[in-house]
């Protein structure tokens, strides 16, 4: 499947270097992402994923190196971070929240329309429209990763999604979905960099693979 | 689209607040509990309480206030909601000031509604009360938006809660001054004007100030 | 601090590890000369005070204690405000380094006031504005090693250090005008340090003296503790193992 949309913009990474505490992680990270690219993160336990993760969100500041969007720092650009879809580690729910609750608020934050019939639309394709009206907390491990991952259903605009294990604690059939999202997503001209420690496949699309290993670029 | 942001940031913790309505409760209660203790301590004497009076409601006001600070932005800290909220277009500042409202609502708001209880427990005139309550409005907003640096600054550390008691209250200390101090005024017959305008001017200070140093600390803790 | 030619030069932490090296017995030596010197006018030549005897020769001791326990603490925030907004990780590692001074120099300055305080007025404490204010700042310094102490990245300590700081720095002022505004409604007649004996020229000259030789120390102690910042900092550095394996070697 040829991407039909591309959109022009940028998302380049110069001369990256993590650092935590005063160990280095990775350095000398280069790469574009294009329209329609999507890049599997991955590397060891501990050498530094979800830190060039968190720098490609901007809510870290790399020491050394810069990540730009169409030329300018992620820092300036707005454009950036209305556009940007990021799930971590942490779902981003709220335990006393309903699920539909909780998803009304990430995607009012976000600027994204939170009417209740898109919102539960969302949730129906995540599998989790029969438990959207009780509270966060109660919701199992793999429920609540389908609640947050239901942000991406309702993403009409082909944006960057930076993923931090999407597939976690999903079986099967959740992780089917998830990869069609992607594939969706990717389709419309999105750009999609994820880790995950679960092979994956998404039709039609060469995933290009960033490993990082500790003080070498690839 | 940034209005709508703020109300929903307001309204998601009043929300969450009214969830867990003893949790809520806590620092009113702890205002009464340790508010009574000085008069166990000191000697039922009206003339001696009624003295005071006014230092003591105010320096536990304080205190209560401080008590709710570790769950501010810990919350959405530990489960990743205020890492939403600091990496979406929204303006941390409008964010930071939505937190501090919601706060002040939660628990300052109830220290104001409560505190001529305590007042009638130590015998306070009712002139004086009433200096109270419009010292306490005018300060409890302070404490709350000075406290939301403290809570950003410590977020996620082992000691917070009292590390950010160390941090706060020395940066409080001119709020208690003039607010006890317009009281205390008050009680000796003068005007109470000039300790009131005084932190009003703090409380403008803090409104310019504190937001810009909340949302750096986030940006630092974060 | 010393200005150069080239400021930055020594803004690498191992040309600061050397210089400061070379520095520091002159500094103690400084230091221990202008004491002996300020003590000496200061308890021997100065002139006894009409009203308070003998002792309040300990303003010899507590007013350069609390003019350096300000001073440090506006160089604390300073050096550290130039670390965050530079990214300069020496000035970082030198407010680090300022601050159990200033806390020490502050903790002397209250000591040595109790000391004042009870000969001369009878009380080990006096709620005096500039002594509360002095308490106050002790606060302050005690906040910022707590905060920074608890932060194990090292970067988060030193930017979340420099904030604390500076907000310190600024709400000085406004807490030294309350504290004197609480101290003069609630006092009639104001007992406090500024009502110190009308200064002889040799009370100058002493107190000048003490000041100059608490400045030395402080450089003395701040470089020599950055010294060691820098070389737990900068382990990884090819120069500090140049420096360490040496001393590693002589141990048994």
């Amino acid at each position: 499947m040829i991407s039909s949309q591309h959109d022009g913009s940028l998302l380049r990474i110069k001369n990256l270097t993590g650092i935590r505490g005063t160990e280095k992680l990775f350095q000398g990270i280069h790469f574009d992402l294009q329209s329609g690219q999507a890049v599997w993160l991955r590397g060891a336990n501990g050498s530094g994923k979800t830190t060039l993760l968190r720098m490609l969100t901007g809510i870290s500041v790399p020491e050394v190196g810069e990540i730009l969007w169409n030329g300018e720092t992620l820092a300036k650009s707005e454009a950036f971070r209305r556009q940007l879809v990021y799930l971590g580690h942490s779902n981003g729910l709220k335990d006393d929240l309903t699920a539909l609750e909780s998803l009304q608020f990430l995607t009012t934050v976000h600027g994204r329309s939170s009417e209740a019939p898109a919102l539960e639309e969302a949730l129906q394709k995540m599998g989790v429209f029969h438990r959207r009206h009780l509270p966060v907390r109660m919701l199992s491990q793999g429920q609540r990763k389908r609640v947050a991952l239901a942000r991406l259903a309702l993403e009409t605009q082909p944006g960057v999604w930076v993923l931090d294990e999407p597939f976690d604690s999903l079986d099967d059939s959740g992780v089917a979905v998830v990869t069609q999202l992607l594939e969706t997503h990717l389709g419309r001209g999105g750009r999609v960099i994820l880790t995950s420690h679960i092979p994956f496949k998404i039709e039609g699309v060469d995933i290009r693979t960033l490993q990082l290993e500790k003080r070498r670029a690839p | 689209m940034t209005g709508a942001a703020v109300r929903s940031v307001l309204g998601r913790d009043l929300r969450l607040a009214s969830r867990r309505p003893i949790d809520a409760f806590l620092p009113v209660v702890f205002f009464l509990v340790a508010g009574s203790l000085f008069p166990l301590g000191v000697g039922p004497e009206a003339n001696v309480l009624r003295q005071i009076a006014p230092g003591v409601v105010w320096v536990c006001a304080l205190l209560s206030a401080m008590m709710s600070l570790g769950s501010l932005y810990g919350g959405d800290y530990a489960d990743g909601s205020l890492e939403q909220m600091l990496i979406s277009a929204q303006p941390t500042l409008l964010i930071v000031c939505a937190k501090a409202l919601a706060h002040w609502i939660m628990t300052g708001l109830p220290l104001i509604l409560v505190a001529p209880l305590l007042g009638m427990l130590f015998d306070m005139h009712s002139d004086a009360i009433q200096t109270l309550v419009w010292s306490l409005l005018l300060g409890t907003p302070i404490l709350s938006l000075v406290g939301g640096v403290g809570a950003a600054l410590t977020l996620g550390l082992r000691n917070g809660a009292v590390l950010i008691l160390l941090l706060v209250l020395p940066l409080c200390i001119p709020v208690l001054i003039f607010g006890a101090g317009a009281v205390a005024n008050v009680d000796m017959g003068l005007s109470p004007s000039g300790h009131l305008s005084l932190l009003g001017a703090l409380l403008l200070l803090t409104l310019l100030g504190a937001p810009v140093a909340t949302s750096a600390a986030l940006r630092i803790s974060v | 601090m010393k200005t150069r030619p080239r400021f930055f030069t020594f803004a690498a932490p191992s040309r600061f590890y050397r210089l400061a090296g070379l520095l520091v017995p002159w500094l103690y030596g400084v230091a221990a000369i202008f004491a002996v010197a300020g003590l000496y006018i200061g308890l021997f030549v100065a002139p006894t005070d009409a009203t308070q005897g003998e002792a309040y020769r300990i303003i010899f001791v507590h007013v350069p204690a609390a003019w350096m326990s300000m001073l440090l603490y506006m160089a604390m925030a300073g050096w550290a405000a130039v670390g965050w907004a530079f990214n300069a990780r020496l000035a970082s590692m030198l407010a680090r380094a300022i601050a159990p001074t200033g806390a020490a120099f502050t903790f002397l300055a209250l000591w040595t006031g109790a000391f004042w305080g009870k000969p001369t007025w009878g009380t080990w404490w006096v709620w005096d504005a500039r002594l509360t204010s002095e308490l106050i700042l002790l606060f302050l310094y005690l906040g910022y090693l707590a905060l920074v102490e608890a932060i194990d990245d090292t970067r988060r300590a030193d930017q979340a250090g420099a904030l604390l700081a500076v907000i310190g720095a600024v709400n000085v002022p406004i807490i030294y005008f309350s504290v004197r505004w609480w101290n003069t409604l609630h006092q009639g007649a104001t007992i406090s340090m500024t009502a110190a004996p009308k200064m002889a020229n040799t009370m100058l000259t002493s107190m000048l003296l003490m000041t100059i030789s608490f400045w030395a120390y402080a450089f003395a102690v701040t470089f020599a503790r950055t010294r060691a910042i820098v070389l737990e900092r900068e382990r990884q550095a090819e120069w500090v193992h140049g420096v360490v394996v040496p001393l590693e070697s002589r141990k048994p």
